[in-house]
């Protein structure tokens, strides 16, 4: 048991030092913004919050984004779980051919992306081509389906896919049956680490969004910002806030779980 | 896929890729078949012939000066950011440093690195801008004016710009770059150090190399990072700023070009500056990786 | 003169005391293992010595000088890591290389030394070779290359065969004995293994709880251990926890016969001791009738054979443990009713405290 700490090094204290500078500055800056009174210009008021609360806008986007984000994890779930376990289980020389293509999303960010997808579908039915629900996600599920890859291959390579099905299998259940029942519960962890990465992408996602003309969460807030910029502000903390409280479960069950953590993301 | 039959040694149809399928149908729908569209689109012109116009269209103003602004913020925000990042990093996780710092470091910049668009572009606004705290805390209390006076910074300008993408820069370099120094072995500094050489001496000779294939791969992912944004350039200089992004995004908004195949044109341009990085770091993380044992 | 002394070092990690007190004088030329269970202290005591980390308390003396508060890299040592500790981006040979390249060498002059050195630890062919071309025990052979070639004074080894395969360890060890014989470099040998630190070692510290409990040379730790841990640490050991019956004829008490122990003799009556046998002192034979009514007799069961190559390890009730030729053992199978002869000179003894186990180390309830 080693139990040596000695002290600090000055050198780490000072970049640290910067970088918390860097970092929290502009956050607290935005809070003290954000609790300026309108009409005194100065300290205190939580007008702001509650106008914030009171915009209906403000609630009608964050579900629709909200919603949308769960779609999306629920799509990347039941197209992603099964092919990485298919992969894994039987057919391990596509595992680096999903490996590269997962890489592909880099290469065709959502600037580009939104370009190709706008053209291909203009003539596609109006439930899918004119709702959040349809071409928008389609697309997220491609933004996610890096994340939601190295994450669920990470969780697979940890447990003993193979093992795992020959004993469910010799003890009678399907395929259906085993995937839910004894693959889904031992790669939670990452299944789980995926949804949380795929949330904060949606829930931040703005540029296809806006290129799409579709009306969620970061678009509010873009609104917001060109015209009650103490309301900007307002929720300038809280989109902050909803994607810490998402890393932070990310990082609490990946510490739990032993799981695999990844929290990069994308604009 | 063809596999050999054990019984005949004839190669038979295997079916067992099949359930896969859907996947894959699902990447040709939504990923490949729009960026062929792309590809091909930029090739045609709007009566539908092939052209190569677009292309050539692109080298000049204000195409041009896009791309070259593009490449300088994303090169200069991928060197100053794998930097930063990289120092930020080693003084979080190296020996000495309590763990917490670590784990706060981490959470921070998961959130840091998506943190993005008008929030962003606000916080800075409300830290920078003219009238920002920070502004105005340095105009009144050490009477430094740094908009009218140097260093003349403004949020709106070119730098402006590259200061606030080190905001989700840094913490992706800290993420990428943090494994990697966890690579850094104590047993190689303690070596080194018993063998007579300085702390500059180790990271010159075994540090920084060990370093480099991991470095090289970040500042590659941070340059196409910061190529592609579009939230927070937007956000900040609605249109202020020539950046590719904005341009095509443009297109889309106020109908400023009315010809759909130059902004294919564009997005294919950057599809293969894109590309090319690609090609780079693959190779460098199969490098960076072999030392990781 | 002692070449390098450890004079009454003390280190302590928050409450626990990793040193309590150290004391070694190793002479130049000679090789000293610090063996003992992980946790003793014997990590942390060669660390201090190669000034990865300061003392407490005490001081640190090389060749009549106190290298104490002396930087690591100023200090002139060779040290061999446990694992990992090669460069990953550098050849066999320029890891080599390395610290006569900081000493700023010329080159022909270090091309010359990495070719005899990497030829002494038999590498001459893998000279170009990265660390993850290597196997482990080629690995280590480079680490010590890599130390001897700054021709240190003191040669420091971390448990350098420790993750490493059984066969490889007893052929890397007799070569690190070998090489360190012809050069005659001063040596401190870090390990838990002791058969490893009895085979190769001029001298042995046997280290628990951060003091040395014994030392001495190998043969004098086997067959005269000091106290009950390394009775129990060294070897394996029949221990018998008796009480002297008589201290001026040497009886003792023991599960209900006595004994004759000449160990025995000048202690007090009621004293409770240890009484130490090796199991290949104690004499097994079949017993015919029930107890033999010899001197020193103690009468039980085979409960198992071990069998060990040319020696066979008998377990017999009671808690005794005797060795003896494999061909003898086969006429004692498991069941069969024996007679184990306790050697009255042989047998050592060891006081033990008057409460509580006898070594804190072994006590059966809390392992």
């Amino acid at each position: 048991m080693r139990l040596r700490r000695p002290k600090i090094a000055p050198s780490a204290v000072v970049w640290l030092v910067l970088a918390a500078l860097y970092f929290l500055v502009p956050l607290v800056a935005t809070f003290l913004f954000s609790i300026r009174s309108i009409q005194t210009n100065k300290c205190c008021s939580f007008a702001a919050y509650t106008a914030v609360i009171h915009n209906g806008d403000f609630w009608h986007t964050l579900r629709v984004s909200f919603v949308l984000a769960l779609e999306v994890i629920v799509i990347s779930l039941i197209l992603f779980v099964p092919t990485v376990y298919w992969v894994h289980l039987k057919v391990p020389r596509l595992r680096p051919v999903i490996g590269f293509l997962a890489l592909i999303p880099f290469v065709v960010p959502p600037i580009v992306m939104v370009v190709g997808l706008l053209k291909v579908y203009k003539g596609a039915p109006e439930w899918f081509y004119n709702k959040p629900s349809g071409i928008l996600a389609a697309a997220y599920v491609i933004l996610a389906f890096p994340y939601m890859f190295f994450s669920l291959d990470a969780g697979f390579r940890s447990i003993d896919v193979h093992t795992l099905t020959e004993a469910s299998q010799s003890l009678g259940a399907s395929w259906p049956r085993t995937l839910v029942r004894v693959i889904l519960p031992n790669i939670r962890a990452a299944a789980l680490a995926g949804s949380f990465l795929a949330l904060a992408i949606v829930m931040g996602e703005f540029t296809i969004a806006n290129l799409a003309q579709f009306h969620t969460f970061p678009i509010f807030i873009q609104y917001i910002g060109e015209t009650d910029p103490y309301q900007a502000s307002a929720v300038t903390l809280v989109s902050f806030g909803i994607t810490w409280l998402a890393m932070s479960s990310l990082l609490f069950i990946g510490r739990k779980r032993g799981g695999p953590t990844q929290v990069v993301g994308a604009h | 896929m063809l596999r050999p039959d054990i019984e005949s040694g004839r190669r038979r149809l295997s079916f067992v890729w099949l359930p896969t399928l859907p996947f894959f149908a699902y990447t040709i729908l939504f990923l490949f078949l729009p960026a062929g569209a792309i590809i091909v689109g930029a090739f045609k012109s709007i009566d539908g012939g092939w052209t190569i116009s677009n292309i050539t269209t692109l080298s000049h103003e204000p195409y041009r000066r896009a791309y070259i602004e593009s490449v300088e913020v994303s090169a200069i925000t991928a060197g100053l950011g794998a930097v930063l990042g990289l120092g930020i990093a080693y003084a979080a996780c190296r020996e000495n440093t309590p763990r917490w710092i670590r784990s706060v470091l981490t959470t921070f910049s998961g959130v840091a690195a998506n943190f993005g668009g008008i929030p962003l572009a606000f916080a800075f606004i409300a830290t920078v801008g003219t009238l920002g705290v920070a502004t105005t805390f340095l105009k009144n209390q050490l009477h430094w004016d740094i908009s009218n006076s140097w260093p003349h910074f403004s949020l709106f300008t070119k730098n402006g710009v590259e200061f606030v993408y080190l905001y989700f820069q840094i913490p992706l370099m800290v993420l990428v770059i943090a494994p990697a120094i966890d690579g850094i072995k104590r047993e190689w500094r303690e070596a080194s150090a018993n063998l007579g050489a300085s702390s500059f001496q180790f990271w010159r000779y075994v540090g920084v190399p060990v370093l480099m294939p991991s470095m090289l791969g970040a500042v590659i992912l941070l340059f196409g990072n910061a190529f592609a944004a579009y939230a927070t350039a937007y956000a900040l200089t609605s249109g202020v700023v020539p950046l590719v992004p904005l341009l095509i995004g443009a297109y889309y908004q106020g109908n400023v070009l009315d010809n759909p195949h130059l902004a294919q044109a564009m997005a294919f341009g950057m599809f293969v500056v894109l590309a090319v990085m690609m090609l780079l770091y693959i190779p460098l993380q199969r490098r960076a990786q072999r030392w990781a044992k | 003169m002692p070449y390098l002394e450890l004079q009454g070092l003390h280190r302590n990690f928050g409450p626990v005391k990793a040193l309590n007190g150290i004391e070694v004088q190793l002479g130049q030329g000679e090789f000293l293992s610090l063996l003992g269970p992980s946790g003793c202290g014997k990590t942390t005591a060669l660390r201090l010595v190669a000034g990865f980390d300061r003392p407490d308390a005490g001081r640190i003396v090389v060749d009549g000088k106190d290298v104490t508060s002396v930087a690591p890299s100023k200090r002139d040592m060779g040290m061999v890591f446990q694992a990992y500790s090669l460069f990953p981006n550098m050849t066999a040979a320029q890891n080599v290389e390395f610290g006569l390249k900081i000493r700023r060498r010329g080159r022909e002059d270090r091309r010359k030394r990495v070719h005899d050195l990497l030829e002494l630890v038999g590498l001459g062919h893998a000279v170009d070779r990265y660390p993850h071309q290597l196997s482990g025990g080629m690995q280590q052979r480079v680490a010590l290359a890599r130390a001897l070639a700054i021709e240190p004074r003191v040669l420091l080894l971390d448990e350098p065969l420790s993750a490493l395969d059984a066969k490889v360890r007893v052929q890397l060890r007799e070569e690190i004995r070998r090489i360190q014989l012809e050069l005659g470099i001063t040596t401190l040998y870090v390990t838990h293994d002791q058969e490893e630190a009895l085979a190769i070692s001029d001298h042995v510290a046997v280290m628990y709880g951060g003091v040395i409990e014994q030392m001495g040379t190998p043969a004098e730790m086997y067959t005269a251990p000091s106290t009950p841990f390394v009775a129990e640490f060294i070897g394996t050991m029949n221990r018998l926890e008796a009480t002297i019956r008589d201290g001026a004829s040497g009886q003792v008490d023991f599960a209900g016969t006595t004994l004759q122990v000449d160990a025995a003799r000048g202690r007090r009556a009621g004293e409770r001791v240890l009484i130490l046998v090796r199991p290949e002192a104690l004499e097994l034979e079949a017993s015919t009738n029930g107890a033999s009514s010899e001197q020193n007799m103690l009468s039980g069961e085979v409960i198992a054979q071990t069998f060990l190559g040319p020696v066979t390890r008998l377990k017999v009730s009671g808690g005794l443990i005797a060795d003896m030729s494999t061909g003898r053992a086969a006429a004692l199978p498991v069941g069969a009713r024996v007679n184990a002869r306790v050697p009255a000179e042989g047998a050592k003894l060891l006081s033990l405290p008057d409460d509580g186990p006898a070594s804190p180390a072994l006590d059966p309830d809390n392992p």
